[in-house]
């Protein structure tokens, strides 16, 4: 409840600064006619007053999309976070209650202090492991010194970052792979042809069904005695891969097919070489489809993610999940919902990325983007 | 008469459709000298974009074949360049970007940088454009599109220009205006042209010949006017001459006593 009275006074507050804008116009106005007399240059202060006007209609503009795009959300969350605090409070499970909001924002600063003292304890550790080797040294100065990692337990934010890299990895090779296919589906009919049964057969597949396969494979092929990357991240990438592919692929196609006759004629008129062709004209005319392709994959990839880190207990923050669920301490749901809300978040930001990356190679900067 | 510049020789085109071919085009025959122009008139779906398309090279004639400057083409490729009906410019790139886009293409390794340059920019004056070089096809007016797309195709100094009803999107004072800027720069140019249009004035205006094409299906050249008016023309003056009124009224009549459409004759 505290947080609606928040969210009004704030609604208050923005409505009070708008009325206030409306006086301090008129104020700049008497201050335009002012300056009038003053200066005795009507053409001056009347471009002064025009430019505070302009400036004010902004500034009340703003504050009334500040009061709809910023409130109505607000309060539909304050909604939300009471009705979801009522009816926990109702819910007894094995592991205890179901955790309300404040448990979960208590266990969300506990995660952040967890993460702090392991950043703490590695410092520690380096200083400990230098320290030694400088004493080593001191005596012997042939002696061979070693540097050992630490090897603390990865926290929370360690999950996060593996998580976004690993799907940022697999998303990245998938679209590599997914979009010259689709233009080369969108061009010519008959590679469509060929290829159009198996992109249908696997699109529906769950991801989840290849990782066995996967990760038999990826043990099998990558072998290395100091390797790159670890086989659980080539596991996890690849998996995001195999479930990026296919709406890329398809909605390239449907973008590139589409594509106005008369602009290919165009190309043909120019005989364009096929490279500028698809340079020139099929990806830029393609871009809006593409993009929505590239989003629907990287949403269903972010989700494939954590259930394949669940499923393989590969690191990230699927296993963070599992970890906790499998630990049952009395914090472990309120832990979980913290990560539940950071694969939410994080997923709704890497959307966001995408939406900023479409409108900046978007040609039609008029077009309302989604 | 000169040598024949382009000839379009016994063309006819079938297109298979699931009730077996439809026949699009039967012998449509005609011989452009070099520097005429022609105009293409009839009445909608008769196939006169068909013509067009097959001279560009875009459609394969079933039977006969365009000979230009005594060679057969049968692909697309500059030396035809299409003035397209709706304009037909790349949306992503400025009027100065979509002529250089031809312009590059033509002339790779003949001209320099700045030539290229100079010569988008001359083609792109000469249809009075200059001053919105750097405007996308969106920022600017349907009319200018298309003196944009007019540019396009001249820079690329084809020996036939091929223009599908090159003003029909648009309204009547923006084309009258567009039909005079094409006689002025017919009149600098002298290129051979080809033009197919569903305006009467226009045909008479601006041709030296009117192609008037049959009804289709299996549609062919039902008579040619040949347009005897001295140049170069103008609009007003024109409206009461009684020669111009004559070809007019002989273009009229073909289309709407010879060939009126067949639903017409049934309303």
């Amino acid at each position: 409840m505290p947080l609606q009275f928040i969210e009004g006074a704030t609604i208050i507050q923005l409505k009070n600064l708008a009325s206030k804008n409306i006086d301090m116009s008129n104020e700049e106005q008497k201050m335009g006619t002012r300056a009038e007399s003053v200066f005795g240059a009507p053409g001056i202060s009347k471009r002064i007053s025009n430019k505070f006007k302009m400036s004010d209609i902004k500034w009340n503009n703003l504050a009334k999309q500040g009061v709809s795009s910023l409130g109505v959300p607000f309060i539909a969350i304050a909604i939300f976070l009471t009705v979801w605090g009522g009816l926990a409070s109702q819910v007894q499970t094995s592991l205890g209650q179901l955790p309300g909001p404040s448990q979960v924002w208590q266990q969300a600063v506990v995660l952040f202090d967890e993460h702090k003292q392991e950043r703490q304890k590695e410092v520690a550790f380096f200083e400990r492991q230098e320290k030694r080797n400088a004493a080593k040294l001191a005596k012997n100065p042939d002696a061979k010194i070693k540097t050992r990692p630490y090897t603390g337990k990865p926290t929370f934010f360690d999950q996060i970052i593996t998580s976004v890299l690993t799907v940022a990895t697999g998303f990245l090779i998938a679209s590599l792979i997914a979009i010259p296919i689709g233009v080369i589906c969108g061009l010519n009919t008959t590679i469509y042809t060929a290829l159009n049964p198996l992109i249908q057969i696997f699109k529906p597949v769950s991801p989840l069904a290849w990782l066995p396969i996967v990760t038999m494979v990826v043990s099998a092929v990558y072998i290395s005695d100091d390797p790159l990357f670890a086989k659980s991240y080539v596991t996890s990438a690849v998996t995001v891969t195999l479930c990026c592919l296919w709406p890329t692929i398809i909605n390239t196609t449907v973008g590139v097919s589409t594509i106005d006759k008369d602009l290919i004629n165009v190309s043909r008129v120019l005989r364009l070489a096929w490279l500028t062709k698809v340079f020139k004209i099929v990806l830029p005319a393609s871009v809006p489809m593409m993009f929505a392709g590239l989003r629907v994959s990287l949403g269903i990839g972010w989700m494939v993610l954590i259930a394949a880190e669940m499923l393989a207990q590969n690191p990230g923050l699927g296993k963070f999940v599992w970890d906790e669920f499998q630990n049952g301490s009395s914090n472990s749901l309120a832990r979980i919902m913290v990560a539940v809300f950071a694969i939410g978040l994080i997923g709704f930001l890497l959307d966001q990325i995408m939406l900023s990356l479409q409108k900046s190679v978007s040609w039609n900067k008029g077009a309302v983007i989604r | 008469m000169s040598n024949p510049h382009l000839e379009i020789s016994h063309v006819s085109i079938e297109f298979p459709t699931p009730n077996g071919p439809f026949k699009a085009l039967n012998d449509v025959d005609l011989i452009l000298t070099e520097g005429e122009f022609v105009s293409l008139i009839g009445h909608s779906g008769c196939g006169k974009s068909t013509v067009l398309n097959i001279v560009a090279g875009l459609y394969q004639a079933t039977t006969g074949g365009i000979i230009l400057e005594g060679k057969e083409v049968d692909s697309p490729g500059p030396d035809r360049a299409v003035v397209f009906q709706n304009h037909s410019l790349l949306p992503w790139l400025t009027t100065y970007e979509n002529v250089e886009l031809a312009v590059k293409q033509v002339f790779k390794g003949i001209k320099s940088k700045a030539e290229i340059k100079e010569w988008v920019e001359h083609n792109l004056k000469l249809v009075h454009m200059e001053h919105a070089m750097h405007k996308r096809p969106s920022e600017i007016s349907g009319g200018m599109k298309q003196r944009v797309g007019i540019a396009r195709a001249l820079s690329m100094e084809p020996k036939v220009l091929l223009m599908d009803e090159p003003f029909g999107a648009l309204d009547a004072l923006t084309r009258a205006h567009m039909q005079d800027s094409l006689i002025e720069i017919q009149a600098r140019l002298n290129n051979t042209v080809i033009m197919i249009t569903h305006d009467v004035d226009e045909a008479v205006l601006l041709s030296d010949r009117i192609v008037m094409m049959t009804n289709g299906p299996a549609a062919t050249i039902g008579g040619i006017v040949e347009v005897d008016l001295e140049r170069p023309r103008n609009r007003v003056e024109l409206a009461d001459n009684k020669q111009y009124n004559h070809y007019r009224a002989e273009v009229l009549k073909f289309l709407y006593e010879r060939q009126s459409k067949p639903e017409e004759k049934v309303a």
